[in-house]
């Protein structure tokens, strides 16, 4: 530790920290613009110049560091002189166009130039003026205003990973720009909008929609990702303006992705349900919520009283809160049916008995960054929870490893380590070969006898041992993570199972990436056939998400879903459903095929308009409050099965508030713990079937995630949302079934089909074809795996 | 002494006298009774009267949706939505003042950084009913279209000032 005095005051610092970051944890106010704590130091604007003592000029506090006796001055006149001179200097070409700017209000330009500018300017020249540029849907740009601070383009270079901005020319024709004309497509590109001290980057969404002053601001938790990034809501008179990041070093840092921050958009979508909505002799008619409520109950109690109770199923989207979970597993375990389940897009259900308490990343998302090896299996990390992406980036920058089993090439925005790209019927036999090579210069008794037998009967090539010898090291903490490819996989059981044989011929810790929000909370509220709320075990098991739509049950209930598009296979979700005899649907929208299967449509309150809590993926229990009220009749979806619990009768269902219903559930999990490293079955040998024609790889996209994402206009137009459509094959696929790059094809699974445009893409191995789903354009298509063929369409 | 004094000037009505010899002077003064309507006493350039919306001269409205009236009005009396025009340009969708609200302080004039709401010398409105009071975007701009000639007069006048 060094001293330094500020101001005549004596402080302790860490030797080679900079003059600014100690004056900022002192609460010692010195201006600045193009320094930001998580962005490396360009000290090109000048504007933090302070006095030191026996310094011949002012120096600049962002690059100054501090040294034994040093003696600072920022409010001296030197330094005062120096800030007023810089000051001059920046505004000499920033516009005053303050008034028509969506900055003003909350500029950091003019709140330094109140602070520490003149009265009045000097300037009366011409200003300089720059063209704006186009760089996509999601941010404004206003070039003029730009005061060359680069910070926009360090965050791009050091933080999202893409050299996507710089800068060209110098002095007063410096430009900041994309280099060539394009759309900047990180997925953390938002960011700039926050960083930007001045107008010229801002958002385009909510471009000219309110001033600062005029929102108030309203914590809250990102319904996306597995994260839970903490965001601030900006409300103007009830209405949801834009959404901010909220500090939390332990989870999203400073930064929010652009899913979490654009997504606000389907609040208002056109196709918002407001009404309760009853389907009386064939036909939809808006109702009150009284009438609703007792069609729906009547209706459910009509199938019960004509079949039995485990006619009924229920499915909800793992977005929805801890307590919508909790209330909905214990009404319809109430009503006496164990057919409850979440898991909409797994397909593999088989050792979910061995399944953890939820899936957990293992560890604190902070500690990700740690991990001195990370193999992810079945993941596109980057664009499933991009801030956790973020975090491995940041590992990787330090020296950290990453190694990756994927079935497509992924683009990563860091150097990947070693990486193995299977088609998906090989994902499992990769992995037990890369097991094998693992094992065999380690004990044999770290495994059991019928997993070395097993093992044994597997062969491996260099390449898996190339994987293998970079997860070997005795020293290294290593971390496995499965992520949405994996658990999606239709054998999900046996990755898991090799994920823990690698795990434990290692040491590494096991990971899951859950899909959603509150994947994690799901488990826990008890949104399963097979397990009660906080873990318990069901009394009888019900039927999965896939049994409960396979088999056709008589009476549903949906709790915000979509189920030709959430699910695992659209084409058979809706059959069942259109054929089922009575379908409540809670649901926060309303669409035409919403019309053909549901019987009542009960408007629910959306993320930012009902109170929870959501468990992210290292178990963090984040609860929210309700930051604008629900839009026209609809209602926090809780309160609507509170209703619906009284309704039949069931006992304790006479919640006054949310945070009881939390509480209820927080006092059965008690200080339950998750255990990753459970048990796994093995089969006695692994199938090696070559599976004959083209492969259907399904991924997720990004912006499809869930109803509201889907929703976003704003998403809907980025480059991410763009080129997840069509059928994507490499140019040998392409080339053996000769097709062109820009030719519609027709693709057939089974009896369904869909026509869809050909998408070169070299991340697809052989013989496959990626599609993603979550679209109408290739819902029609069914489950997202086997086999499927693609003709040419002569245009 | 003073008791007699006193008495006298009881006897005479002297204070009757005094109190009529300011009604006789003014008996005889120049009149300044202003014969409202027919005649109307000078306003001056600064004078606040209704609230309207200019245009610049060719005919481009001239309010960017600052919303800086809107934070500044004392009464809370002025209310603006603005959004995205089509060519690009920040505008109102809604633009209210509730003339029952309105104190007339000015604070919106002075705020604006366009010279757009401006307060005329026109304090002869009235309404029947109260959303007559209730002014709206279109009303302040066909206000403005009306005083456009006295409004751009009167700040000329006053430009030296400001």
């Amino acid at each position: 530790m060094v001293t330094i005095e500020i101001d005549g005051k004596p402080y302790q610092a860490e030797p080679n920290t900079m003059l600014i970051d100690v004056a900022d944890a002192n609460g010692i106010d010195i201006p600045r613009f193009c320094y930001h704590k998580k962005l490396s130091v360009a000290a090109s604007c000048r504007m933090c110049l302070v006095e030191v003592e026996k310094a011949p000029k002012p120096l600049p506090a962002c690059a100054t560091p501090v040294s034994e006796g040093m003696k600072v001055f920022t409010r001296s006149t030197k330094a005062l002189t120096a800030q007023k001179a810089v000051m001059e200097f920046l505004l000499i070409n920033h516009p005053l166009d303050c008034p028509i700017c969506d900055q003003g209000g909350e500029c950091e330009l003019q709140d330094v130039a109140v602070g520490y500018g003149k009265d009045l300017s000097r300037y009366h020249d011409a200003k300089r003026v720059v063209f704006d540029k186009n760089i996509g849907p999601l941010i404004a740009t206003e070039m003029t205003r730009c005061i060359h601070c680069t910070r926009c383009v360090r965050f791009a270079a050091e933080i999202a990973g893409v050299q996507e901005l710089g800068a060209t020319g110098r002095g007063e024709h410096m430009l900041i720009g994309t280099y060539v004309e394009k759309n900047v497509a990180s997925e953390l590109s938002g960011n700039i909008i926050d960083l930007c001290p001045v107008g010229a980057l801002t958002a385009k969404p909510s471009r000219f929609s309110a001033r600062a002053w005029e929102l108030q601001q309203h914590d809250g938790i990102a319904p996306h990702d597995a994260l839970g990034s903490n965001l601030h809501f900006h409300i103007r008179r009830n209405q949801l303006i834009r959404v901010v990041p909220k500090e939390n070093e332990a989870i999203n840092e400073v930064w929010l992705s652009d899913r979490d921050r654009f997504s606000y958009q389907a609040i208002t979508a056109k196709d918002r349900l407001t009404q309760p909505m009853i389907k009386k002799d064939g036909n939809w008619q808006t109702t009150d919520w009284e009438t609703a409520l007792a069609f729906a109950t009547d209706g459910l109690k009509a199938v019960i009283a004509k079949q039995q109770a485990q006619a009924i199923g229920t499915l909800a989207s793992p977005t929805a809160t801890v307590e919508e979970l909790y209330l909905l597993q214990k009404l319809t375990r109430g009503i006496g049916s164990p057919n409850i389940d979440h898991r909409l897009r797994q397909i593999d259900f088989s050792d979910q008995d061995n399944a953890p308490l939820y899936p957990a990343l293992g560890c604190a998302i902070a500690d990700v960054e740690n991990s001195d090896v990370t193999l992810i299996i079945g993941s596109h990390l980057r664009k499933e929870q991009p801030l956790l992406n973020h975090r491995l980036r940041k590992a990787t920058l330090q020296g950290n490893k990453v190694v990756l089993v994927n079935p497509v090439d992924y683009e990563f925005n860091y150097p990947i380590a070693a990486k193995m790209i299977v088609p998906p019927s090989d994902l499992v036999n990769a992995l037990a070969s890369i097991a094998h090579a693992l094992s065999k210069n380690r004990p044999k008794k770290i495994l059991s006898k019928e997993t070395n037998a097993l093992l044994a009967k597997i062969n491996f090539n260099d390449a898996h041992k190339a994987i293998a010898d970079q997860l070997a090291a005795h020293d290294q903490r290593f971390t496995i993570l499965l992520g949405n490819l994996a658990t999606s996989h239709p054998q999900f059981a046996l990755i898991r199972a090799f994920a823990g044989i690698i795990a434990q011929l290692t040491g590494a810790q096991i990971g899951y990436l859950p899909e959603a929000a509150n994947s994690a909370g799901a488990w826990l509220a008890g949104m399963l056939p097979h397990r009660q709320a906080a873990g318990e075990k069901a009394n009888t098991v019900g039927y999965d998400a896939e049994a409960m739509l396979a088999q056709g049950l008589a009476g549903y209930i949906l709790l915000g879903l979509e189920p030709e598009l959430d699910c695992y296979d659209g084409v058979i979700a809706l059959q069942t459903l259109q054929q089922a005899e009575f379908v409540v649907a809670i649901t926060a929208y309303h669409t035409p095929t919403m019309e053909s299967y549901a019987n009542v449509l009960l408007p629910m309150a959306t993320f930012a308009e009902t109170s929870g809590t959501y468990i992210n993926c290292e178990g963090k229990w984040q609860s929210f409050s309700g930051a604008i009220s629900p839009m026209g009749e609809a209602r926090p979806a809780w309160k609507i099965l509170r209703v619906l619990g009284n309704l039949f009768d069931i006992k304790g269902f006479n919640y006054v508030s949310s945070e009881e219903v939390r509480n209820e559930l927080r006092t059965l999990v008690g200080d339950k713990t998750v255990n990753n490293h459970l048990q796994w079955q093995l089969p006695e040998h692994l199938s090696n079937e070559q599976i004959k024609g083209l492969q259907r790889i399904t991924e997720m996209s990004i912006y499809t995630t869930d109803s509201l994402v889907r929703r976003a206009p704003a998403l809907q137009n980025t480059v991410d949302a763009q080129i997840a459509t069509g059928a994507h094959l490499n140019i040998h696929t392409a080339n053996a079934l000769k097709l062109n790059g820009h030719q519609q094809v027709e693709v057939m699974q089974g009896d369904n089909r869909a026509t869809l445009a050909v998408v070169l893409d070299e991340r697809v191995p052989d013989n496959c074809v990626l599609l993603y789903a979550g679209q109408t354009a290739t819902m029609t298509l069914g489950a997202w795996d086997g086999t499927i063929s693609v003709t040419g369409v002569s245009a | 002494m003073n008791a007699i004094k006193n008495y006298v000037k009881r006897l005479f009505l002297w204070e009757l006298i005094q109190g009529l010899r300011v009604t006789g002077k003014y008996l005889f003064a120049r009149k300044i009774t202003v014969f409202y309507p027919e005649e109307k006493t000078p306003l001056s350039p600064r004078f606040r009267g209704q609230h309207a919306l200019r245009r610049y001269p060719n005919g481009e409205e001239r309010c960017i949706a600052c919303k800086l009236c809107e934070a500044v009005c004392p009464a809370l009396a002025i209310t603006i939505e603005c959004a995205e025009r089509d060519d690009g340009t920040r505008r109102t969708t809604r633009y209210d003042i509730d003339l029952t609200k309105c104190i007339f302080c000015g604070f919106c004039e002075e705020s604006c950084p366009v010279d757009s709401i401006v307060e005329t010398n026109n304090f002869e409105y009235c309404g029947e009913q109260h959303n007559e009071l209730l002014m709206t975007k279109e009303k302040l701009l066909a206000l403005g279209a009306v005083y456009e000639q006295q409004l751009a007069k009167d700040r000329a006048k006053d430009a030296a000032y400001r």
